[in-house]
């Protein structure tokens, strides 16, 4: 993974130095809380509901034992004990102090770490795919991308105040982990005809008020213009893209407006003036970066696993955490691992500073230091020996992170929701803690691939519009109420959700799940998955379901 | 409907409510919602939203201030929309976190 | 409010001798400042006329409506309506880098103090200040952080420069 260099470490430090400046004169009261709001957006810190909130850069969700150790150790010594996984692959702590979020940064900076541009209307983490450099099939490792994209757009002087957040994925799979269609930016790596690598580009994908499936306006970019074109796309925005209305104010919204003809023509024009420019990527630097990116030693080793074979045959529960969590790896002998933070009846993403110090631990001990955040809120160790799955499997089970659900009906999507946002209009989290509670492993195995995602509010940071069922939480008349969408996915095959019809309270929305699932288990042939069956059967017969009537 | 003014602090980020006994030139905020002024009518609260506004900005000391509805159920002052007791006492997944976990040493 | 011109090492106060002037309201003597549409709807008179002249973007009107003529230009002002309207950054590259425009680029309207090391980057070499108080920040804050990723026409050597020894 990407080490500082000099650069790198004096921009970081001197970030914290800025922000302990400009800190101390907003407690001086030099600086009123209008002028102060945009730069400690800046810097991830929200003021929410009951205290600031501090979300964490961890840039395309990998890091390593020593980072995650100090993300423990700020859980415990700055906030309360805990912290949040999100969609966008960061880290959110719900109980910093203003005056100690300084300490906090630099305590982050002696590791590599920041809170840079976690916010506020500038360029936001560049996520990826949490099986980067490990999946089979991958074309390149996006992670390279990601952090030369990461580098470029940190403090960028012309697109620090943007129309609104901007948010890039990247992918080097066909099977797209990383949902690059519903963001600003999505780039899926490819080869053209003579099989050089480059990237189709998408734009204006993205979910909240007006959702859309990005669209692309680039078949093939070359490598050494990465920098370039996505500079073309950005300026293009900056100016175009509404100002007057917050809602508007996307490049989804943008590119709707001016016409995806007209606004690729626009980005072509732009980028034909500076393609050539500074901006070409030296191969030297695509070099530099590369090589932090190589896989690690891995063994010579046979893919047949007979420790591992005997357990499974033996354990049923270490047979589900197997076909569940473990994924294939490209590598013979090797596996990938996805550790559940999603137990039954706990808020989904959340893990206590104990759990963070142990999985560091089992990155040290099983997977070469290194780990993964991935946008379904989970833990990814990417470079496992087969042979070693039994005992990593013990060795999580002790500290609760063992559950067999990853893929399943309990790997649920949730944003913190009006337990703690103060952008939220209901909780989302006690509905993601019933459902997860309802069903045993054996009724969520007999269902199969089901993702749920639940958002307290219509900016969607717990991704409804793409969820196989997203729930989204609304206030009616002064009452938490939830909406219901069917056939949303966020892969490869991307689609949004559409709503089933008048929404519901909390008890009855467990219900209405029930019945959507019990539908989906009668009408579904050979092993379809929910989201399948219900492209091919339609609304209806839930509906009808749900409703009694069609 | 009584009122109650509550706010950010500043430098923590806890909810701050607006004290009994503030006025011009005098004003304290309190950590616990039973310290509240509490406005009977709509000019009261308007008059103590200035205050705290005023406050706000000359001793920097919390943020944001604004009116809630509360009423009182069995001695203690409670606010009427969810979205506000939530604020006021804590994650409702979190009993053990946030104000109603906090009491008197909050 | 005062104006303040960026000088190696910091930046120092200067006086303002343009009279920026409505649409309505006749010329003064001397150097005058004058918005997009007033330039177009009198450019002869304007440029035939004794004294410079700039003139200032509102943030919805692109250099480009003024790009033929800023060699006859002094002074361009982009107005920032708040703070958060960031489309004077990309202004004002746009004016040094794409159309070489050498004159006296000056930020005005909410200028926060702030955003001073991006306004500098992006080519602004004079601001107008609301609060005198920012004045003995100015050189600490746009010095502050010493890595810069991204090439502009400020000719500061970028990260990537750097590492490779250019």
């Amino acid at each position: 993974m990407y080490r500082y260099d000099e650069f790198d470490h004096a921009l970081v430090q001197d970030r914290v130095t800025q922000f302990r400046r400009q800190v101390e004169r907003r407690m001086k009261g030099e600086i009123s809380e209008e002028q102060f709001r945009p730069l400690r957006l800046m810097n991830g810190l929200y003021l929410q509901l009951h205290a600031y909130m501090l979300r964490v850069a961890i840039p395309y969700g990998t890091l390593d034992s020593r980072q995650m150790r100090k993300l423990a150790y700020i859980a415990r010594r700055y906030d309360k004990g805990y912290g949040h996984f999100t969609t966008r692959q960061n880290i959110q702590y719900n109980w910093p102090k203003l005056e100690e979020t300084p300490d906090i940064l630099a305590e982050l900076a002696e590791v590599e770490m920041h809170a840079i541009q976690t916010s506020g209307n500038c360029i936001r983490n560049v996520t990826s795919d949490q099986y980067a450099g490990a999946a089979k099939g991958e074309i390149e490792d996006p992670r390279i991308w990601c952090e030369i994209a990461r580098q470029w757009s940190t403090l960028h002087p012309e697109f620090s105040f943007l129309p609104r957040k901007f948010k890039i994925a990247i992918t080097g799979c066909e099977n797209d982990r990383a949902a690059v269609k519903v963001h600003d930016i999505g780039m899926i790596m490819k080869r053209d005809a003579a099989g050089e690598v480059g990237f189709e580009v998408l734009v204006g994908g993205g979910l909240g008020r007006t959702p859309f499936v990005g669209k692309s306006i680039r078949e093939f970019l070359p490598k050494e213009h990465f920098l370039s074109y996505m500079e073309a796309i950005l300026r293009v925005y900056n100016q175009l893209g509404r100002r007057d209305n917050k809602y508007k104010a996307r490049i989804k919204v943008t590119l709707h407006e001016t016409g995806q003809e007209e606004f690729t023509r626009l980005v072509e024009e732009e980028w034909e003036a500076i393609k050539d420019s500074t901006l070409k990527l030296p191969k030297e630097e695509i070099d530099r970066i590369a090589v932090h990116f190589e896989p690690p030693e891995w063994k010579a080793l046979d893919d047949a696993a007979p420790t591992c074979d005997a357990r499974a045959a033996s354990d049923p529960g270490f047979a589900a955490w197997l076909r569940h969590n473990v994924a294939e790896h490209k590598t013979p002998g090797y596996a990938i691992v996805n550790i559940s933070v999603k137990p039954p009846g706990e808020p989904p993403g959340d893990v206590t500073d104990v759990q963070m110090e142990a999985m560091a631990d089992m990155a040290d001990a099983y997977s070469f230091s290194e780990l993964r955040v991935t946008h379904v809120q989970n833990v990814t160790l990417p470079h496992v020996e087969k042979e070693q799955l039994p005992a990593l499997y013990d060795d999580l089970a002790k500290h609760g992170l063992a559950t067999a659900n990853v893929g399943l009906l309990s790997d649920i999507i949730c944003c913190p929701g009006l337990d703690y946002c103060a952008l939220a209009n209901a909780r989302s989290i006690p509905v993601a803690q019933e459902l997860t509670r309802r069903y045993t492993l054996e009724r969520q195995q007999e269902i199969g691939d089901m993702q749920i995602k639940i958002s307290g509010c219509i900016n969607a940071c717990g991704h409804h519009h793409v969820g196989n069922i997203g729930i989204l939480g609304v206030d009616r008349k002064g009452e938490e109420h939830y909406q219901v969408q069917l056939g949303g996915s966020a892969s490869e095959d991307a689609s949004l959700g559409k709503i089933i019809g008048r929404g519901f309270t909390a008890e009855e929305v467990v219900e209405v799940v029930d019945k959507l699932l019990d539908t989906y288990v009668e009408l579904r042939e050979g092993d379809e998955a929910f989201i399948d069956t219900y492209r091919r059967v339609g609304m209806n017969p839930f509906k009808e379901r749900v409703y009694g009537t069609a | 409907m009584p009122q109650i003014v509550i706010a950010s602090h500043l430098g923590s980020g806890r909810v701050m409510f607006l004290a009994k006994g503030s006025t011009e030139g005098s004003v304290t905020w309190g950590r616990l919602i039973e310290t509240s002024e509490v406005a009977a009518d709509d000019t009261r609260a308007n008059a103590l939203l200035a205050l705290a506004e005023a406050d706000a900005n000359a001793r920097n000391e919390v943020v944001d201030p604004y009116l809630i509805d509360v009423e009182e159920e069995g001695g203690q002052l409670r606010p009427t929309k969810y979205r506000e007791a939530i604020r006021c006492l804590g994650p409702t997944i979190r009993q053990d976190l946030g104000k109603q976990a906090e009491g008197a040493e909050a | 409010m005062a104006l303040l011109e960026r000088r190696d090492g910091g930046a120092a106060v200067i006086d303002d001798r343009f009279t920026r002037v409505d649409d309505e309201a006749s010329l003064p003597d001397g150097p005058v400042i004058v918005s997009v549409s007033r330039f177009q709807a009198e450019r002869d008179a304007l440029l035939s006329r004794d004294g410079e002249l700039g003139v200032w973007l509102e943030s919805d009107e692109s250099p480009t409506e003024i790009a033929e003529d800023l060699g006859h230009l002094a002074v361009v002002a982009c107005n920032f309506p708040a703070f958060n309207d960031g489309r004077g950054f990309s202004y004002a590259r746009l004016l040094r880098e794409r159309y070489g425009y050498e004159g006296e680029l000056r930020a005005i309207g909410e200028v926060m103090l702030e955003q001073a090391p991006f306004m500098v980057r992006s080519g602004f070499s004079t601001f107008e200040i609301q609060d005198l108080s920012d004045i003995a920040e100015f050189k600490a804050v746009v010095e502050e952080v010493r890595t810069v990723y991204q090439p502009t026409g400020d000719g500061r050597a970028t990260a990537i420069q750097r590492r490779l020894g250019r």
